[in-house]
């Protein structure tokens, strides 16, 4: 069996699924719950200064997408940081990292861009014996509006500058939530490793309206006739999670970073592919959130036995290993050519491909009377489309082509050598090969 | 009190009113609507999708899924129903699992397709229970069509003239509309009386008026309606039945199979219904499947369809097959009947097995005989009654591709026409596309 036991940042957890800072963690009675059915560590969620908490919305708090059979894809929400007293909040986390010391707790915080309001709190959250803190700079709905929360995250500046602060005021590691409504998520990310971070968590929610009602015209989630937008996670927005967390793993600036994916990790698959882009660990809020803290179970059981069959003995191997070939599209290998291949065997016939490439790509399959779709080489720039679109598994496939063949549709021979965009003819900044 | 399975002979009353209306119920009933969300979002939305081609009436079967997918079955609804006005009676008697379900991608990568017909009756459904009708009648042309037959063929062709603005006047012989919707198929698949509301609805149109008790031959003639009308379409389905040739087929409680089913449509309680002990059905078709499905749900202890042939020619599907299996029907196959037995009422049928050489049926000799206190003979039907003057094509009048008979302005279309299946989704489409040529010759 392979050991789930994952060290980030000297933070030990029995396996690296944490539960993110949101709803599932707000109180001692949630998260025994879940440490009962072996999450590996949780981030509390947020933490508000001294004084009368937050007060949510009294109507729907989310908003979903869904797929076929109401599948949730796609959950939003309105919903702030913790609505309950601050003195209350440090009081469970103290109780419940006494009783669960295996396990990671984390302390996530949301104050004002002061750093007498750092000062203040951090103190209190380091007597809770909790593992680290975590920045939430990334909540894009109410708090920003009070200059907390996105509205640092999206300033470098002052993600470094509060970064700073709570490292100068607190002794253990500090994780740096990130926002994804920014241009160029490597620019907060390099500002919080400037101030010190111990390390990244990405990403936050991102902006979203779900849908609108066709009656009313109110956006969705609907608090009395209106809508605000709310945050955006679950399955949907995992492939911005990836793309975001593999460009903070491979910038130069911040690459070696450690990272805590976020993002719509909803099966075992989801989380080590978060890992091979290089993150630590994982943290989970909406599967929790849709099938209830169980899901533990396949993620643990899955990740061991995928690591078992590939012969991995630690989730530290795992890390990164996906991120060298994370490039720019000028390095990808021009003279790499593919074709579709269509199973004759697998096709049902249902023409899907066929519609797609005729009507939206390069005509490049045929479609006899009897049904029968076939792949013109002579024409297939192999896009990936009629892959995508078929409804079988397997069914059609990129074979490559290997090197000395023509290509029909070039009449080209298909070169052995890696040429990228940087040397081609084409390119008017081409460099000469050298 | 019921009198339960084994009182001897044909007697009403085997079930009691509840076990009764319980087995009368629908047979899939309706798709609430969150099944019909999931059911249809597993149509893949074939290009050139072969349920289409595989549909006598073009049901654009996609478009309407993605309509439900969509949320709107209304839509869905107008979509069949713009092909094929009896959309919601097809949906349910279609013998979908030979035409659109049986060539379904997801049938040939599952071996389960689509639910295209339980679909298509929620979508219709949705129309009809609205009760708005989403056709609109064209500024009235002047002219006027009699239709004879009030069953498939003749309202969807009514239906089609009368969006065209054409009159119609529709001759039935039956005291009520709907031909074998109204008296023939399976009571278990038409709950409700869903074929006199859906009647009631296709004739929201306007402009069509049905006068029942109109025989063709007795007071009206194909001349006379000829000379009368700008044009004449008949549908005048198969009233005629095959004889079935056996010793003692003249006994009390051997009678034709449709005649049973048409007693089932028509009872007014079931209770009343009397229904043999040991039901014996002649046959291989649908119809010989409805009575016995009938004759067991009535409360028959035995029930037995006794065919000549093997099972791979029977004219019922094998989804109609296993639906009498699984009702308790037991299903016999290569045999024929060579005598009834009994004092007057039939008590037993002898059958003889055969065995088919180059396709020719003969008997071996070998014997078997069966307690038998009622024979239903579900041997076929045939053209009865048939205008004289119009050319034949075997034993169906014959037409052109659009319904043109030999005879210049009249049409024909349904079972009594020569081509294509007798089933009620053809008949529907031959009534249809005959309109449409009805409507080219009337305006040209």
């Amino acid at each position: 069996m392979a050991d789930l036991t994952t060290n980030f940042l000297g933070i030990s957890s029995p396996n690296p699924y944490w539960l993110a800072s949101a709803p599932p963690t707000d109180k001692e009675y949630n998260v025994r719950r879940a440490f009962e059915a072996g999450w590996g560590g949780v981030v509390w969620k947020t933490l508000g200064s001294e004084g009368p908490p937050v007060v949510n919305v009294n109507g729907p708090r989310y908003g979903a997408i869904y797929g076929a059979d109401r599948r949730l894809l796609g959950l939003n929400n309105i919903e702030l940081i913790t609505d309950r007293p601050l003195e209350v909040n440090l009081e469970e986390m103290a109780r419940v990292k006494a009783d669960y010391p295996d396990r990671a707790l984390i302390a996530s915080i949301m104050v004002p861009c002061e750093e007498e309001a750092w000062k203040a709190i951090l103190p209190r959250v380091e007597e809770t014996g909790a593992d680290g803190i975590e920045l939430n700079f990334g909540c894009p709905h109410g708090m920003s509006e009070r200059g907390m929360g996105a509205a640092v995250g999206q300033v470098p500046e002052y993600i470094e500058m509060v970064t700073r602060w709570c490292k100068k005021y607190y002794d253990r590691p500090v994780i740096v939530k990130l926002t994804p409504n920014i241009t160029d998520v490597r620019k907060p990310a390099e500002a919080a490793k400037n101030g010190g971070a111990d390390a990244v968590s990405l990403i936050n929610t991102i902006n979203s309206i779900t849908s609108v009602d066709l009656d009313t015209f109110s956006p969705e989630p609907s608090i009395d006739g209106k809508g605000s937008h709310g945050g955006y996670c679950g399955p949907a927005v995992k492939p911005i999670a990836l793309s975001m967390v593999s460009e903070i793993a491979r910038a130069e600036a911040t690459h070696g970073l450690p990272i805590s994916g976020i993002g719509g990790v909803t099966t075992w698959r989801d989380a080590a592919e978060f890992i091979s882009l290089g993150c630590g660990n994982v943290q989970v809020c909406t599967a929790a959130m849709t099938y209830g803290f169980k899901i533990i179970d396949e993620l643990t059981a899955g990740l061991s036995k995928w690591m078992d069959e590939k012969g991995y003995t630690n989730v530290s191997e795992i890390v990164g290993r996906a991120v060298p070939n994370v490039t720019d599209w000028q390095y990808l290998n021009l003279n790499y050519v593919a074709k579709a291949k269509i199973d004759q065997d697998e096709c049902i016939k249902c023409g899907r491909c066929y519609a797609a490439c005729e009507d939206t790509s390069h005509q490049a399959i045929s479609m006899s009377d009897d049904r029968v779709f076939e792949v013109m080489d002579d024409e297939c720039v192999a896009c990936n489309l009629c892959v995508d679109v078929c409804p079988v598994d397997g069914c059609i496939s990129m074979v490559p082509m290997t090197a000395g063949e023509v290509d029909p549709r070039t009449g080209l021979e298909v070169q052995r050598d890696y040429a990228n965009w940087t040397t081609h003819p084409n390119n008017p900044m081409a460099k000469a090969a050298e | 009190m019921a009198q339960g399975q084994i009182a001897p002979g044909i007697v009403s009353g085997r079930l009691s009113s509840d076990e009764l209306t319980s087995n009368f119920t629908d047979l899939h009933p309706p798709l609430a609507p969150h099944e019909a969300a999931v059911a249809a979002d597993r149509c893949y939305f074939c290009y050139d999708a072969p349920c289409v081609t595989a549909c006598p009436t073009d049901i654009d079967i996609p478009l309407f899924m993605r309509q439900i997918q969509a949320g709107q079955p209304e839509a869905a609804g107008e979509t069949i129903l713009a092909q094929n006005i009896l959309g919601g009676m097809c949906a349910r008697v279609c013998p979908t699992e030979t035409l659109c379900e049986e060539v379904c991608v997801r049938e040939t990568a599952e071996g389960s397709p689509v639910e295209i017909g339980r679909l298509q009756r929620y979508a219709t459904d949705s129309v009809m229970v609205g009760g708005s009708h989403p056709f609109q009648r064209a500024a009235p042309t002047g002219k006027t069509v009699a239709v004879i037959g009030a069953g498939p063929a003749g309202l969807a062709c009514a239906h089609r003239l009368a969006m065209f603005g054409h009159d119609v006047v529709i001759h039935e012989s039956r005291p009520k509309p709907g031909g074998l919707n109204e008296y023939g198929i399976a009571a278990y698949k038409s709950t409700n009386d869903f074929a006199q509301a859906e009647v009631d609805w296709l004739l929201k149109i306007g402009g069509i008026s049905i006068e029942t008790g109109s025989v063709l031959g007795e007071g009206v003639s194909l001349k006379g309606l000829a000379e009368n009308y700008d044009a004449v379409f008949l549908s005048i389905g198969l009233a005629g039945v095959n004889a079935l040739r056996a010793d003692g087929v003249e006994k009390d409680g051997v009678r034709f199979a449709v005649d049973f089913i048409s007693d089932v449509r028509q009872a007014s309680d079931l209770v009343d219904l009397p229904v043999g002990r040991n039901v014996v059905v002649i046959g291989g078709g649908m119809t010989a499947v409805d009575a016995a499905v009938k004759s067991k749900l009535l409360g028959a202890e035995h029930v037995t369809i006794a065919y000549r042939r093997g099972r791979d020619a029977m004219g019922a599907s094998r989804y109609e097959q296993d639906l009498a299996a699984s009702h308790g029907v037991k299903i016999m196959t290569n045999v024929q009947p060579v005598a009834i037995h009994g004092n007057g009422a039939a008590v037993e049928i002898e059958l003889e097995y055969t065995a088919s050489h180059d396709g020719q049926l003969t008997g071996t000799g070998e014997m078997i005989r069966l307690p038998a206190d009622q024979v239903l003979k579900a041997i076929g039907q045939k053209l009865d009654g048939a205008p004289e003057g119009l050319e034949l094509d075997g034993n169906k009048i014959a037409v052109n591709g659009a319904g043109r008979t030999s005879m210049a302005g009249v049409w024909a279309g349904g079972d009594c026409a020569a081509g294509g299946e007798d089933l009620t989704v053809t008949a529907v489409a031959e009534g249809r596309d005959a309109a449409m040529d009805i409507h080219a010759t009337l305006v040209s």
